[in-house]
């Protein structure tokens, strides 16, 4: 890419956001806390995935999915079918009726490994699987909802369904998926034990990598022309139509995006928790999950990583300090900032400190330059 | 608490004024601190949280979301049991602390609560747990880290960690003597099994399936319903069609309140016993929700009763009323999970050390002889050995114990011919 488009990409704003970002997660967290808290954030971070999915589908577009878990969890069933099978090898199963299938499908009188377990032998095909499998299913829900302009609240309530009936799905065939307890006790990938630090240490890295591609795309996505009408859509959806765009197709792009975000982050989960369960799946932490975008800010992609990091770490500080009474202080938490600041951290941001910053900014250089027309304080605020 | 007793020879002895009790008792706590309680460097020597005078210890259930109704009952009686056990004394000298963490129903959070609990407050055991879902989300983290889990809660076995105690009963134990009984007592030749749909009521009826057909009955239908199910009208119809001798229901939580309420409203008697109705899953703790009206008549098979006669028991509702309120129940599960810091305790005092690895070794073979249920006994597999019992619902809520097994039962988490 050339510098020129570079610059267009990431203004000088922010390119100091990714970069303080990028040295939070990968200099001060590393270093500043121990691998069990390091092991949290980066459960934390991958719902961020979810939350950055969100900003695209949501703030920039209008589109409000309240089913983002169905991606998060296709994802990291998807990996943890992988570990699971890996960790059921004939020897570790012997105690079994039939050794060589995962326990659960044992317990269930399964006595086969179904056929659609079978590819997830394959790493790569686990991970094209990942990222592919959700995108399809994205995709279908996509063209049924938007080629015939369903859209706003019942797009909404339509994916919330879509959460609850794979809830029921994932538990009611427990035979195949593990039901309620999930698929639990996943050991080694490709022999290397995960539930070691280092490897802890390594899955953080990669999540924070991964993320940063994420955020890289979605910041290709908002500047590019598709942003901006995305944005317009949102403003104003029949002016776009009739100005000759086939609105349905950029909406479908967006939701598929969405949701190949929010798998990987799904498929991260896994790997750094150790097991996936349908409580991952349903209406509660897909609604959860659009909270983390709205304390981060719908508007900024930066601001959804710090929402999912900043709920988070409130959820288990508040549950460890008071185990009987956080609930309460987190739903105290999410009504003052609805309340207070409806734009989440980001608009805080861009309202106090941005402002604060630029005036900084300007007056030094103002002062090495003997030059007092302040430029650049007019670019479009994120 | 005989076992221990002996360990403290000036510890109370029964029917002593108060006041000489209690000075017996700081006695005993003197002379323990002359005689100086095995030293730090012997009882610990893998870093856990214990110093000269205490010793932490965790406790992991959910008080929030939908879980909290059930595992609150389990929090009381093993915060009630670490006080009493403290109050005698401590273990090997030390009083115990506990560190509690909120499970919230959610099975991740009981995955990092366990590693907290395990890695950063270094706790030498921990209570916890009641869904078979966060036992199988926190095992691999105990296994990992070679924590001590105490486990209180009936469940299908096909399990057996060396890093979890289970103290509540596997599948055979529960089920067995109750059909065993049925079939003895009221002749009962049909069944039908009724279940909510996951993997302890999948087990259950598939155990119970099994011995029925061994003993050359018949199993009538089989139906599962999803969790949180709450319309049973046409099960209700299927049983006025196939007219089983026995319900075998092993409905859970809410499910429960609809399921006895829309019985009796079809005009089912469960008084007459025509069908039968035998439970695995409702304990006191149910029958408040559900309401003992709507109850009165139907049959448990558990291996304890709130109502239990004897000694051990009646101390142990008067200590647990007397600290978390009168108007109290006291289930199953409640009491396994009181068995919990005992058990440990006996465990530590005979390895003399608070080490997993030594408290493990130590564990098989450990006996309560002062448990409300009456005795029970460690197994090498990590089960309690324990006895059954029937009990008939009444419209106060509590059950009238029917049948008692005279042995104890053996716990067989991997039944031989019932897979």
């Amino acid at each position: 890419m050339s510098y020129a488009g570079f610059k267009t990409l990431f203004p000088k704003s922010d390119l100091i956001g990714f970069a303080v970002l990028a040295f939070i997660l990968v200099v001060v967290l590393p270093l500043g806390v121990d691998i069990f808290r390091l092991n949290l954030i980066g459960k934390y971070l991958t719902y961020a995935f979810v939350a950055v999915g969100l900003v695209l589908c949501w703030g920039s577009g209008g589109i409000l999915s309240l089913g983002q878990g169905v991606f998060f969890g296709v994802g990291g069933y998807a990996m943890a079918m992988f570990l699971k099978l890996e960790a059921s090898s004939p020897e570790n199963t012997a105690i079994q009726s039939t050794p060589g299938i995962p326990d659960f499908m044992d317990w269930n009188q399964i006595t086969e490994l179904p056929w659609f377990w079978q590819p997830f032998h394959s790493l790569t095909f686990t991970v094209l699987a990942i990222i592919i499998v959700p995108s399809i299913f994205a995709y279908i829900i996509g063209v049924a909802m938007f080629k015939r302009r369903v859209g706003g609240v019942y797009f909404a309530i339509i994916t919330q369904a879509v959460a609850a009936i794979m809830t029921i799905l994932v538990i009611g065939q427990q035979g195949y998926t593990g039901g309620v307890n999930g698929i639990t006790d996943l050991r080694t990938l490709h022999g290397w034990d995960i539930r070691t630090d280092e490897a802890k240490y390594v899955f953080y890295f990669l999540c924070v990598f991964l993320l940063f591609v994420c955020l890289a795309v979605a910041q290709f996505v908002r500047k590019s022309k598709l942003g901006r009408l995305l944005v317009a859509m949102r403003e104003m959806e029949d002016r776009v139509r009739f100005s000759g765009y086939d609105v349905s197709n950029f909406k479908i792009f967006v939701f598929c995006l969405g949701s190949a975000f929010a798998a990987i982050g799904g498929a991260m989960f896994t790997l750094q928790v150790g097991f996936m369960s349908p409580t991952l799946v349903g209406i509660v932490p897909s609604i959860e999950m659009v909270i983390f975008c709205a304390v981060g800010g719908r508007l900024s992609i930066l601001g959804a990583v710090y929402g999912a990091l900043v709920v988070n770490w409130a959820k288990t500080t508040l549950s460890e300090s008071f185990p009987e009474l956080w609930l309460f202080a987190m739903g105290a938490l999410f009504i003052a900032v609805v309340m207070a600041f409806p734009n989440g951290l980001a608009g805080l941001y861009s309202k106090y400190c941005e402002p604060f910053i630029k005036k900084k900014y300007n007056s030094i250089r103002a002062n090495r330059k003997g030059d007092v027309v302040a430029k650049g304080a007019t670019h479009e605020q994120q | 608490m005989a076992n221990t007793i002996n360990k403290h020879p000036a510890g109370s002895r029964s029917k002593l004024p108060g006041l000489v009790k209690s000075l017996m008792g700081a006695a005993a706590f003197a002379s323990m601190a002359l005689t100086a309680p095995a030293s730090l460097a012997e009882v610990n020597t893998t870093d856990l949280a214990v110093t000269e005078d205490t010793v932490k210890v965790g406790i992991l259930h959910s008080v929030t979301g939908t879980m909290a109704i059930s595992e609150t009952g389990s929090v009381q009686a093993e915060k009630l049991a670490i006080e009493q056990i403290n109050a005698m004394g401590g273990v090997l000298g030390r009083k115990i602390e506990y560190v509690q963490e909120d499970g919230a129903s959610d099975w991740p959070t009981f995955a990092e609560k366990s590693r907290k609990l395990l890695l950063n407050d270094k706790v030498a055991a921990v209570f916890g747990c009641w869904t078979s879902a966060s036992r199988k989300a926190v095992l691999p983290v105990f296994e990992q880290y070679n924590g001590m889990l105490y486990y209180p809660t009936f469940y299908e076995g096909l399990e057996q960690s060396p890093n979890v105690i289970y103290t509540g009963q596997e599948a055979t134990q529960q089920i067995l003597a109750g059909i065993d009984w049925v079939v003895k007592e009221k002749k009962a030749k049909t069944f039908y099994l009724l279940g909510s749909d996951y993997i302890w009521p999948r087990t259950s009826n598939k155990i119970a399936r099994k011995h029925i057909e061994k003993l050359g009955l018949k199993v009538v239908g089989e139906d599962y319903y999803p969790l949180g199910h709450t319309q049973f009208n046409s099960i209700i119809n299927k049983f006025k069609l196939k007219k089983p001798d026995v319900i075998f229901a092993s409905v859970v939580g809410g499910s429960n309140v609809a399921f006895y309420k829309q019985l009796k409203a079809a005009g089912i008697d469960m008084t007459k016993e025509k069908p039968l109705v035998l439970t695995i899953s409702v304990t006191e703790d149910e029958i408040l929700g559900i309401g003992g009206e709507n109850i009165d008549g139907a049959y448990a098979s558990m291996k304890y009763f709130q109502s239990l006669t004897n000694d051990n028991n009646q101390a142990f509702v008067k200590a647990f009323k007397e600290r978390w309120g009168d108007d109290i129940v006291i289930g199953d599960v409640t009491q396994a999970a009181y068995l919990g810091p005992w058990l440990w305790k006996a465990a530590v005092e005979a390895a003399g050390s608070f080490d997993v690895d030594k408290v493990r070794a130590a564990s098989p073979g450990i006996e309560l002889t002062t448990a409300p249920e009456g005795y029970v006994k460690v197994h090498p597999n990590h089960h309690l050995w324990s006895k059954t019992r029937i009990g008939n619902a009444k419209t106060d809520g509590q059950y009238e114990i029917v049948y008692e097994t005279p042995e104890l039962i053996e716990p067989d988490p991997f039944p031989a011919g019932y897979q």
